[in-house]
């Protein structure tokens, strides 16, 4: 028992992981040269910052081509001079549509192969494990790898299956995903699809998907992918009832259901609309939770119940394209809950010097974290739990929450002050009355917040049977 | 047949996330609902109570580690009891410590695994189970240090242990048993108050005392539904009747309970092992026997409190050296009792949950 | 041999049961009683009911093969008293043994009953669910009794997966119908596919 072998790691794994390279340790251990070109490599950065930001400040990108602020304008300018040749305005038309879809389209290809990988980081650090680090710097390259392997693999139909309706779901599903980005607003000018019904087109293209899981899960002819189908319906058909009254309570507020309009709302009054309607807020991310199979609402396919849900019976790059679907629908939802609640591509005025495009991408992360976070600490609710949380209690919310918003935004509209500060006080009677609401409605429907205290084992020394067992629970 | 009454036949297993092994159910639902239930073990049987048959007492030692491979100390120390009444064999004083150290140690890593295995049927996304794996783990590194094997140990012997620790393992125990509470009180503020957790697991699976005791189940299955009942201290072997310890004791005997009784347990292991390292005596580590003992016509049944439950050696000599019967009682196999009886009814989610807080080892139900 | 530290004498159990039901107990030993098996099921009650016993639990249920006969063992014990019983059936029927269960007092020997009727093949009158548990139906002999291997023909292990083997549809893993309804039952045969079934018999 000397004290000398105390410092000594007992196996090789603890050694491994006591003797990793700190940063620091790290920067010092690299060669002189490489770091002389690391130095090098960060002044140039910052000479280069520095110029683009002397360019905005003296105003000479404003409205040009080149104006990399808003890519928008590139493509207007490419329009322009297409309609300048008399080429006919189809030509325009369908140009800037193929840029616009083929952007959309390679920026959620890319970012789907980004996400995965830090997804499965971010898990690894919620979860003291090191993740995927072998493949590429960082591992980087670790989901295109997956990628391949998923493509060069068989993909398997069962016997018993619709062959017909088997093959559909993997291309229906990853459809509404893609058109869910069309009005997304990146910067003033940079959205694909501005039309001014576009909260009701992401809420009509957002249950699209359901039908392709139902035909997943039907046509796989297991009881897996059937009850993970069955799931999914229930849950869909119950969550898009609050998620539309969520929405209804920010478009009486900014009076359009156009998502720019939205954005451009929040960013004329310098506010967010989550700051308002914080309530709305967390109905729309809890409901799309349950929407986009994501904890703690993942019950459509969860694995300790029925092993994948809907997609049991796929494999190959089928499976990998409902699991890429999963996670892009992840970062639309990160995309809509920015726009509505988080100002979208406005930063209270920064998007005029920081490209707003950047500010959306850097708010969609944010959220996607949550969605990380929540994925590596919540276990998951129970079907009936989650029906009856829709049920009797987000929908009665909500509606109560729209009427409120409908007063406020009257209150809004007639009241002659400065908009910031009516907008703090809804904003503050908002979370008051969320509070209240909340707590009261949850008295009402007979729920009490369980309290771990009661549920702590007795401690004895004696032992017993039945006789011991009932003079326990007589004096706790 | 219409679609009305057409049953629906769901087959969990044998290769399915939740059934902790090759453990096969069969169940017919009706929509979420569980209607009838058949258990389908037995993939994993390797007859080890016929192959005992035909090996020595000593011999048959790592059989009780493939059985209950989660605990596998805790099957070597069954065996070595219930043989060392068998044959009369005294242990020397320093080998029942060591051998309560190392039961407990494994307890605390068994029951790691019980309730990180039960958090993540109940959905959390193996985060609890990676976090109780590290303390894991550094158990598993004591025991790799002990005997160079981290599940199948093959430790304990008839009379005593086989090794004597070395010296790196005491710094490291004491460290571990230092910081096993902080790492203990980490995870109950992760798990023990988290309200979906609770939503999921109180009132669920409610198995009343009268029933745990008539259908048999023994250890957290049986105190978590309020029978103070542990054989450490109702037939205490080697020393336990000198340590200082309590038994923790579940209130309504659902699944929360007995997760919670074994959150307790490791506490309390704890809390066991810290005296053992304060009252171990110098000595020799195990007594000299004859390589085949040949224990006196008879039988005997000798148990041990093993993390399942009451883990029972039925051993029958007729004074040859290899047992005439070799009989296992297993806790898992046996707490299964129950299961139909609590699945039919509830819903697939709380049937899943249920399975993984009764704790089953598939190695222990087939043997 | 030394009998557990918490085991009770047989002797003082033997007397204790056979005043109240004359004629049960067979032997005694200081520990074990061996009670006739016609009556095995009141003695358990008996144990199981009286308060001087209050044998509430059935800790452990197993057969020993002793060639010419054999012996059932029953561990109960008492976890208020803190006590055990050790009682044993003798089944002088080597071919054909049986016993009644113990199922109607203790539901712990719902699967201790079913893996010794697997693998030593005693029927237990009046067990409600006795089927094979580890091995399937169909599987030739009981492989813990003393002449397993003695049966002829048979070696430890198998050459093939018992659905493998086509020619016989009797040793096909087909599980018990989950007693649900009729249909179930039907449908239960369905849920096998065709080329899982074998080959019809002849």
């Amino acid at each position: 028992m000397s004290s000398d072998v105390k410092s000594r790691p007992a196996t090789p794994m603890l050694r491994e992981i006591l003797e990793q390279p700190t940063l620091l340790g790290g920067i010092r251990s690299t060669p002189l040269p490489v770091r002389l070109g690391l130095a090098v490599f960060a002044l140039g950065f910052l000479v280069v910052n520095v110029a683009i930001g002397v360019l905005v400040v003296s105003g000479r990108l404003d409205g040009h081509w080149y104006d990399f602020r808003d890519l928008g304008n590139a493509t207007a300018a490419l329009r322009s001079w297409l309609d300048d040749r008399d080429l006919g305005p189809w030509l325009s038309y369908w140009v800037t549509a193929l840029i616009g879809g083929v952007g959309i389209l390679s920026f959620v290809g890319g970012v789907l192969l980004i996400g995965t990988w830090v997804e499965r980081r971010l898990l690894a650090k919620f979860q003291i494990r090191r993740g995927p680090n072998r493949v590429g710097p960082f591992g980087l390259l670790q989901p295109l790898a997956d990628a391949l392997k998923l493509i060069q693999k068989e993909v398997l139909i069962p016997i018993g299956a619709d062959r017909k309706l088997f093959f559909l779901p993997p291309i229906l599903i990853f459809i509404p995903a893609m058109l869910g980005w069309g009005p997304v607003p990146w910067a003033p000018n940079m959205a694909y699809l501005d039309v001014n019904v576009g909260l009701l087109y992401v809420v009509a293209i957002s249950s699209l998907a359901v039908l392709a899981i139902f035909i997943a899960g039907w046509s796989s002819n297991n009881h897996y992918a059937l009850l993970g189908a069955m799931r999914t319906v229930a849950m869909m058909v119950s969550y898009e009832i609050p998620v539309s009254l969520s929405l209804l309570s920010v478009v009486l507020f900014t009076g359009s259901l156009q998502l720019s309009e939205i954005v451009a709302w929040q960013s004329t009054h310098n506010t967010w609309l989550a700051m308002i309607l914080p309530f709305s807020l967390f109905t729309f991310f809890f409901s799309s939770t349950a929407e986009i199979n994501r904890t703690p609402n993942d019950i459509a396919e969860a694995e300790s119940e029925i092993v994948a849900g809907f997609h049991t019976e796929y494999s190959g790059m089928k499976a990998g394209l409902f699991l890429a679907v999963e996670l892009g629908n992840a970062l639309l939802v990160g995309a809509l809950v920015s726009t509505f609640f988080l100002g979208g591509y406005s930063l209270f005025g920064l998007e005029e010097w920081i490209p707003p495009y950047l500010i959306l991408f850097a708010k969609i992360s944010a959220v996607y974290f949550l969605f990380v976070w929540l994925r590596g600490t919540l276990p998951r609710f129970r079907l009936d739990q989650l029906m009856g949380y829709a049920w009797k209690f987000l929908i009665p919310l909500s509606i109560a929450f729209v009427g409120i918003s409908a007063v406020e935004a009257s209150i809004f509209a007639r009241v002659d002050a400065p908009g910031l500060i009516v907008l703090g006080a809804i904003g503050i009677v908002n979370v008051v009355l969320t509070f209240v609401l909340v707590r009261a409605w949850a008295r009402v429907v007979g729920y009490e917040v369980p309290r771990g205290e009661d549920t702590r084992p007795t401690l004895t020394t004696a032992v017993g049977g039945l006789r011991a067992a009932q003079r326990l629970r007589v004096t706790p | 047949m219409t679609a009305a009454n057409e049953p629906y036949i769901l087959n969990i297993g044998p290769q399915h996330p939740s059934t902790h092994g090759v453990f096969r159910l069969r169940v017919a639902m009706d929509g979420e609902t569980i209607v009838d239930m058949d258990m389908i073990v037995g993939y994993l049987h390797r007859s080890m109570e016929k192959l005992a048959e035909e090996r020595t007492y000593t011999q048959n030692i790592p059989f009780t580690d493939r059985a209950d491979y989660l605990a596998a100390m805790s099957g070597n120390l069954g065996l070595c009891i219930a043989a060392e009444r068998l044959t009369g064999v005294e242990v020397p004083e320093r080998a029942q410590y060591l051998r309560v150290i190392f039961a407990e140690l494994q307890r605390i890593a068994s029951h790691a695994m019980a309730n990180g295995t039960l958090v993540s049927d109940a959905g959390a996304w193996q985060t609890p189970l990676l976090y109780m794996f590290r303390e894991r783990e550094k158990i598993l590194d004591l025991f790799e240090m002990t005997c160079g094997a981290r599940l199948t140990t093959n430790y304990m012997r008839i009379g005593g242990v086989a090794f004597e620790p070395p010296a790196e393992f005491w710094p490291a125990l004491r460290e571990l048993v230092d910081e096993l509470p902080d790492r203990i009180d980490e995870y109950s503020q992760l798990l023990i108050d988290n309200e979906i957790f609770l939503a999921r697991t109180r009132g669920i699976g409610v198995i009343s005392a009268e029933d745990a005791i008539n259908g048999s189940l023994t250890g957290p299955a049986l105190r978590g539904s309020g029978v103070p009942w542990d054989l450490r201290k109702a037939e205490p072997y080697d020393v336990y009747d000198r340590l200082d310890f309590e038994i923790p004791v579940g209130r309504g005997g659902d699944v929360y309970d007995r997760f919670m009784v074994r959150f307790e347990e490791t506490k309390q292991s704890t809390r066991i092992i810290k005296q053992a390292i304060e009252q171990i005596p110098d000595g020799p580590h195990k007594t000299q026997i004859p390589l085949a003992l040949r224990p006196e016509p008879g039988e005997v049944y000798g148990r041990i409190e093993s993390p399942r439950g009451e883990l029972g050696f039925y051993l029958v000599s007729d004074g040859s050296p290899a047992p005439y019967r070799f009989h296992i009682r297993a806790p898992s196999f046996i707490n299964l009792s129950l299961l139909r009886q609590l699945a039919v009814g509830s819903t697939l989610p709380d049937a899943v949950v249920t399975l993984g807080s009764i704790d089953i080892v598939v190695g222990e139900i087939d043997r | 041999m030394p009998p557990g530290p918490t085991q009770l004498s047989g002797h003082r159990v033997a007397e204790r049961l056979n005043a109240a039901l004359p004629g049960v107990v067979v032997t005694a030993t200081d520990e074990w009683v061996e009670v006739a098996p016609a009556r095995l099921v009141d003695a358990l009650r008996w144990l199981h009911d009286s308060s001087e016993f209050d044998a509430a639990q059935l800790s452990n249920c197993c057969a020993v093969d002793r060639h010419d006969r054999f012996e059932m063992v029953y561990h109960l014990q008492s976890l208020d008293l803190n006590h055990q019983i050790a009682i044993k059936a003798t089944i002088a029927d080597h071919e054909q043994p049986a016993l009644p269960s113990a199922y109607a007092v203790y539901k712990g020997a719902l699967l201790q009953e079913r893996e010794v009727y697997d693998l030593m093949g005693i029927v237990f009158d009046g067990h409600p669910d006795l089927r094979r548990i580890f091995l399937w139906e169909g599987f030739p002999g009981h492989p813990l009794r003393k002449d397993f291997l003695g049966l002829g023909n048979l070696t430890p292990g198998l050459a093939r997966f018992p659905f493998e083997d086509r020619d016989r549809p009797d040793r096909i893993m087909n599980p018990a119908p989950l007693r649900h309804d009729a249909s179930a039952r039907a449908q239960n045969e369905q849920d096998v596919p065709d080329d899982w079934r074998g080959a019809a018999p002849a």
